[in-house]
This record gives C-alpha cells, sequence and structure tokens, in this order.
C-alpha cells in the first residue's frame, strides 16, 4: 500500500526538468510529547542548494536531522510520515543507518573536527565504511577530498598535524572535506557558517557553490543574504509549519505568503 | 569577665556595626542622589564590621598563642631557688605537675608547698591575663567601631576596601596550606638525613634485605637490622600492578557503559552505587581480602597444584583493585561525559556505529583525562596500606610471584610506628626515610600525570 504511495508522490521529474532526490512526505517530529514538526512536505532536487530559512527554533536543524536519522541518536525524538532518497524510504526497517548516512552526509553548526591529525580526520570516514584497502588509496581520497573542499593547498604541508590546529574557517572546511570523503550523494549543512567570520564565509559559500554540481545540498542558514547567494531553491519555516517553498529568486523578490515576506523584510524574526 | 564572652560582645558590635554603617552612609547621602554613593550600601555595612572585630580578635588570638608560654615563665621564676636550678627537662615535668593540680587533674595526691604556691600563682596569673586580654580586646572592639563609623563617608571606596581585605584572608589561607606541606615534607627530609647519617644511603636504596629489627639493649643479639629498600618497592609494585590488571578495565570499561550505553536512568542509579563503593573504609576491604579472598586464592591454587602462600599478593592486590574501580570508573565517566557531544554526532554523521564512534573518536579525546585518572589510582593504591596489611602479610620478600607473601612500603612504615618507640633508632627513623621515598615516587606519579594532561588537552578546545 506504501508502494502505489511512493510511485505518485516520487515522479522522477520535477518541474524544472531536474529529478527529485530527496522527498519529504508529510514528516511530524515529536521531542518527548512535544511536537517540533506538522506535516512537512518538501522535494530536494539534484545537483541543486535548498536553503531551509526561517527564525530561531522554527524546526529546520530538526527536519534537516530526518534526512539522515541524526534525529534517532537524540532521547525521546519520534518521527512520523515518509523520507525517499532516490524513491526508497529512509526509515524502512531495512534501511541500514549506517549505510544511509554515507550517502546522506552532514556538516554541522559549529566546526567538530575529531582529535586527530587533519589527514585522520579525512581518512576517518572511508576506513570506517572500508571505501580505502591501501595507503595509496587512503591518499588519493584524502587529497581529493580536500581539493574539493578547496583547503587541499593550505593544509599539504601539515597533513599530521591536528585538525584541531586549524582556523575556525579551516576546521569548518575540513569537516566538509570530511564529509566528502565517504562519497555521499546529499551533504545536508546545520548553518555551517554561523560560527566564523565574513571571510571564511565567503569561501564556505564559494565552495558550496561548486560541490553543486557533483552533490545535492541542503543548507540551513540564518542568513537571507546567504540563502539568496548560494540556493536555487529556498523554504521558509515558521513554527513547525513550513510555509512556503520555491525557487530562491521568487521567495526573495516575490513571495506568496504574508509570513514570508514579513520574516525576508525584517518584520519578525 | 571571660574573654570568650568579651568576644561573643565584640561580634554582636560587628553585626550591629554592619546594620549601622549600612544605615549610615545612606543617611549621610541624605537628599541628594542614591547613585554617588560610590559602593553598594552594604560594603559600607561589612567595613565597618571589619574595623571592629579583626583588630580586636587578631589580638586575642596572638594572646591565647603566647599565654602558656608568658605565664609559665612567670610562675617558674616566682618558684624557690632549687627548682629554678633544675634541668630543662626536669622543668617541663615540674611544670605539667603544676598544671595537672591547676586544673584538677592530679587526684588525691596532696602537693608539696612549693608546687602549691606555684599553683596558686597560676591561678591568679591566669585570671589577670584573662582580665587583661578581655579589656584590651573590648577597647579595640569598640575603638574600631568608632573608627569605622567615623571613616564611612559615601565618597569612600569601601567595596574596593573590602574585598582587598577578602584577598589578604585568602592569601593567609593558601599560605597556611602551602606551609603545611613545606612543613611535612621538611621533617620528612630532616628526620631521613638523620637517619642516613646511621644507616648509608646506598644501602638503604638498593639494599635486598629488609629486617628492621635492632637490638634494644646492648646485651641482645642477632637482630643487626637490615634496611633494604628494593624487597618493599617490588611489593609495592607488584601488589599496585595486580591491582591495575583489576581496576582499570573493569572501571573503564563500566565508564564507557555509564556514559554512552546506559540509560539515563540507569546511569542515575549505578553511579552513586559505585561511589559508595568508593566509601567503603579501607579496613572493611582489608577483612575481605584477609577472609575470604585470601583463602579463595590459596585453595584455588592448591586445587591446581600451585603452591600459594595464606597471604598472597594476589588477594591484597585483587581486592585494592576492587577498591579503586569506583575511583578510575567514575573519574573516567566525568571525562567521558564530558566529550563534547559535537564530535559523537560528527561520528553519527559519518556513518559510524556506536562501538566505532566510542573507540575511534571518543576515547582517544578523552584520553588524557583517563590517563590521569589511572596515575591517579595508581599514587592511590602504591599509598593504601590496611588491605595489604591485612592480606598479603608483613614478610618482606624480594618476589615477582603474586601468590607469594609480601609487604610493601606503606605497611612497613604502619608496622614500624605502631606501639611504644624510641624516637631516635634507626628502626623509628627508617620509617622516615620510607616515606620520604614513598612520597618522591607519588610526587613523580603526579607530575607525570599532569604533563599528559598538559600535552594532549591543548587539542581540545
Ligand atoms: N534535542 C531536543 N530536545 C527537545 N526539544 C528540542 C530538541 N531540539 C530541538 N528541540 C525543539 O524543537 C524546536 C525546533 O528546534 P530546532 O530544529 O533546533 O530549530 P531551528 O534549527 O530552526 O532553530 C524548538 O522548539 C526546540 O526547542
Ligand atoms: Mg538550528
Amino acid at each position: 500500500m506504501l508502494a502505489t504511495d511512493t510511485q505518485t508522490a516520487a515522479a522522477p521529474h520535477a518541474a524544472h526538468g531536474k529529478r527529485v532526490k530527496m522527498k519529504a512526505t508529510e514528516v511530524e517530529v515529536y521531542y518527548s510529547e512535544k511536537r517540533a514538526l506538522n506535516k512537512i512536505n518538501l522535494d530536494v532536487r539534484e545537483h541543486e542548494v535548498t536553503a531551509l530559512i526561517g527564525p530561531s527554533g522554527c524546526g529546520k536543524s530538526t527536519f534537516l536531522r530526518t534526512m539522515n536519522r541524526m534525529n534517532d541518536v537524540i532521547d525521546g525524538c519520534r518521527m512520523a510520515g515518509k523520507i525517499l532518497l532516490d524513491q526508497q524510504d529512509i526509515y524502512d526497517p531495512n534501511i541500514d543507518v549506517v549505510q544511509l548516512r554515507a550517502r546522506v552526509g552532514m556538516v554541522f553548526q559549529k566546526p567538530n573536527p575529531f582529535p586527530k591529525s587533519i589527514y585522520d580526520n579525512v581518512a576517518y570516514g572511508p576506513r570506517i565504511h572500508g571505501l580505502v584497502r591501501s595507503r595509496e588509496e587512503t591518499d588519493a581520497v584524502v587529497q581529493k577530498s580536500l581539493e574539493r573542499a578547496g583547503l587541499w593547498k593550505e593544509v599539504k604541508d601539515r597533513l599530521h598535524e591536528g585538525g584541531t590546529s586549524l582556523s575556525g574557517g579551516q576546521q569548518q572546511r575540513l569537516c566538509i572535506a570530511r564529509a566528502i570523503a565517504v562519497d555521499p550523494e546529499v551533504i545536508l549543512m546545520d548553518e555551517p557558517c554561523s560560527a566564523l567570520d565574513p571571510i571564511a564565509t565567503a569561501k564556505i559559500e564559494e565552495l558550496i557553490d561548486e560541490l553543486r554540481t557533483n552533490y545535492t545540498i541542503v543548507i540551513v542558514t540564518h542568513s537571507m543574504q546567504q540563502a539568496a547567494r548560494v540556493s536555487q531553491r529556498t523554504a521558509f519555516f515558521h513554527l513547525g509549519d513550513l510555509v512556503e517553498v520555491g525557487d530562491t529568486a521568487q521567495i526573495f523578490t516575490n513571495p506568496n505568503d504574508e509570513r514570508t515576506q514579513g520574516y525576508i523584510t525584517g518584520r519578525f524574526g | 569577665m571571660s574573654p570568650s564572652l568579651v568576644f561573643l560582645a565584640i561580634a554582636a558590635l560587628a553585626v550591629f556595626g554592619f546594620f549601622l554603617g549600612r544605615r549610615r552612609v545612606l543617611a549621610m547621602e541624605g537628599t541628594r542622589i542614591r547613585a554617588s554613593i560610590h559602593s553598594l550600601p552594604s560594603y559600607y555595612g561589612y567595613y565597618m564590621a571589619l574595623w571592629c572585630i579583626v583588630p580586636a580578635a587578631a589580638v586575642m588570638a596572638l594572646w591565647f598563642v603566647v599565654e602558656p608560654t608568658i605565664i609559665e615563665g612567670l610562675v617558674l621564676s616566682a618558684m624557690p631557688e632549687s627548682y629554678r636550678a633544675m634541668s630543662a627537662n626536669q622543668l617541663t615535668l615540674v611544670m605539667a605537675d603544676i598544671r595537672n593540680f591547676a586544673y584538677g587533674n592530679a587526684g588525691t595526691r596532696t602537693p608539696d608547698p612549693a608546687i602549691a604556691d606555684a599553683v596558686r600563682n597560676y591561678h591568679g596569673l591566669h585570671e589577670t591575663g584573662a582580665w587583661i586580654v578581655s579589656i584590651v580586646g573590648a577597647c579595640l572592639g569598640v575603638a574600631g567601631f568608632a573608627i569605622g563609623f567615623w571613616r564611612i563617608n559615601p565618597q569612600m571606596r569601601a567595596r574596593n576596601r573590602v574585598e582587598r581585605f577578602a584577598i589578604v584572608v585568602m592569601i593567609i589561607a593558601s599560605t597556611i596550606a602551602v606551609l603545611t606541606t613545606v612543613g611535612i615534607v621538611g621533617s620528612l627530609v630532616f628526620e631521613s638525613m638523620r637517619f642516613f647519617t646511621k644507616y648509608p644511603v646506598f644501602d638503604f636504596l638498593f639494599g635486598t634485605q629488609w629486617s628492621p629489627q635492632t637490638a634494644i639493649r646492648a646485651d641482645q643479639v642477632g637482630s643487626s637490622g637490615a634496611f633494604g629498600f628494593i624487597p618493599l618497592f617490588t611489593g609495592s609494585l607488584l601488589i599496585t600492578v595486580i591491582a591495575m590488571f583489576v581496576a582499570v578495565p573493569i572501571g573503564l570499561l563500566s565508564a564507557i557503559y555509564m556514559s554512552d550505553y546506559a540509560s539515563p536512568r540507569l546511569r542515575s542509579v549505578a553511579k552513586p552505587v559505585l561511589e559508595v563503593l568508593a566509601g567503603i573504609p579501607t579496613v572493611v576491604y582489608g577483612f575481605f581480602a584477609a577472609l575470604t579472598v585470601a583463602p579463595f586464592v590459596r585453595d584455588a591454587g592448591s586445587a591446581m597444584g600451585l603452591d600459594v602462600a595464606s597471604e598472597s599478593a594476589l588477594a591484597a592486590g585483587v581486592v585494592m583493585g576492587i577498591m579503586i574501580v569506583p575511583f578510575v570508573s567514575s573519574l573516567a565517566d566525568d571525562v567521558i561525559h564530558a566529550v563534547p557531544q559535537s564530535l559523537r554526532h560528527g561520528a553519527y554523521g559519518l556513518g559510524s556505529t556506536k562501538s566505532e564512534t566510542i573507540r575511534q573518536v571518543v576515547l582517544p579525546a578523552a584520553l588524557p583525562g583517563i590517563v590521569a585518572a589511572v596515575m591517579l589510582a595508581i599514587s592511590r593504591a602504591i599509598g593504601e596500606t590496611m588491605i595489604v596489611a591485612m592480606a598479603a602479610g608483613l614478610a618482606a620478600n624480594l618476589t615477582f610471584n603474586p601468590f607469594a607473601a609480601v609487604t610493601t612500603v606503606t605497611v612497613q612504615i604502619a608496622s614500624l610506628l605502631v606501639g611504644d618507640q624510641e624516637f631516635d633508632s634507626p628502626k623509628t627513623l627508617s620509617a622516615f626515610a620510607l616515606g620520604l621515598v614513598l612520597f618522591v615516587i607519588t610526587l613523580c606519579l603526579n607530575i607525570i600525570a599532569l604533563a599528559v594532561v598538559r600535552k594532549y588537552r591543548e587539542k581540545y578546545d
């Protein structure tokens, strides 16, 4: 009975001709008994950056975490509804969370490099997933990931120094490299620049735009300028509701809902 | 008039001074705006209370320290010629006698007339002294009250002065702590030096024979005393190693379980229970070791055809390990719990399983704290006396066989000083030398632990 639902809901090609990579249907999340999200329906398109915006506490992070089941590790958190990754329900009991998270990677608000060397930070994921077999393969993956994260030039001579010895912006790019290293299909980013200065932020924004060619990206941000700069699609959350979703240009110039209008013009938030 | 009543009165005056000082500064401000008072009004209250009580209390405390010396000097100098000619040791005895009569501790003996006079004199002086100190204290209290009162005005920086006083108090407290440590170490070193004048340092540090029985009387034979440190050191080392083999795995695994696997409810029960284990007196572990574990080890050993002494290093070490488990697990649980949740989330976000996360991310991050916990546990094991005394015996065997009876540094210190001792025999003095070596070993361990923690701490926030 779910099957019919799946097929109609996940029509492979949406209006723009771009494939839908992830699809949330009627997603609700509860912390203990408190409901944090109300029936969210959202499509995330392949090779696009989707930005989630909205005032603090409206459930952006909560929604992002449902997409790679990071809510599973939070005590008392429960969810209803369905999330499809390439037509497959990620909450299906047959799904292995470990493999899911290898396909849907995550970058956190505060840079959180492991207390290991830069090299080992990047090599960590490929190693635990058995993606590399020899030292040469590991070296290659580490270099490629750091290059894609735009960090290679800065760290290639100090790969064996601690990851925490880098600056905040470099640490965040290291975390992005670490996520890329397991070759995910989707990368979730929860306010990845909120702990960074404007220059580091600009670098990461540039990076996000480049990463779009290889990955699908969902980014939570509290900065509307950032959403406008990096994303193709924007979803506006308010008090646990998904108020409006659309092309970024349309959301920022011509929103349909007056709550969206109020938020982007700074009347509340 | 009793000095303690006077002191209470001064304290009451100080409390009154607190309220008065607060009122006064507000009253002086009168119709002007409140904001022109430099500090919060209660600081003016504290200021006055301190003036009232500190000088008086200081003088009275000083008096109680020097009083006995002064009074005894006066009493002795008023005694007949025959007493004043006595040696210092005899005088100490006479003085003790006088004190006993003065406080009615002498039973039904009747003192001889000279002593009786001295006792009366003692009483008289004591009373006069109490009067003097009471009057001086009361005057200082009142004077301080007045000074505080006159000095208060809204421009005075009462907060800065009160806080400066608080700093002085803290400096005094830490000086006392430091001086005590220095004093203890100093006396250890000093007494050890005395020991080493009677017994060569080299023989002590590298001797393999420990038998501290020395001849007490010149006509005794046989016990010349051998103070070789090595057997005690190996005994301590052996028992500590056994204890660590028990305590570190159990403590660490239970810490990991409690911090990362147990539900919050289980944790909230299990952690206090483990901490109760830490509160059991070591003597109790001692019986347990001597009466249950040691016989068990012996019987199990003989069942396997091994020759096991009824007091064995193994029994003592195992029980000591159990004793240390809560220490390791509680400290390790704290450091593991302190590893930022964001690191765990980072690992989960990359698709790690729980055990991968713990082994490869959490434990490395917690390592410095864990090392420090283990080091502290080792210091604790080396310093432990009771369990070993009860379960491993007193025989100073130089062996690494866990089934043999051994003894440790601390047990020997205890047994050297139990009972009546002459304070200048090598036997007694050797206890100080052992104490000094033990202190140096524990100090080194603590320094290593600190260095490890520093080296790795900077890597994580
Ligand atoms: N771990 C949690 N436990 C309980 N409530 C939570 C937890 N995380 C978030 N919430 C609640 O869920 C709501 C949404 O939070 P969140 O998703 O963090 O919002 P946002 O990221 O948009 O600021 C908030 O009301 C918050 O208090
Ligand atoms: Mg958030």
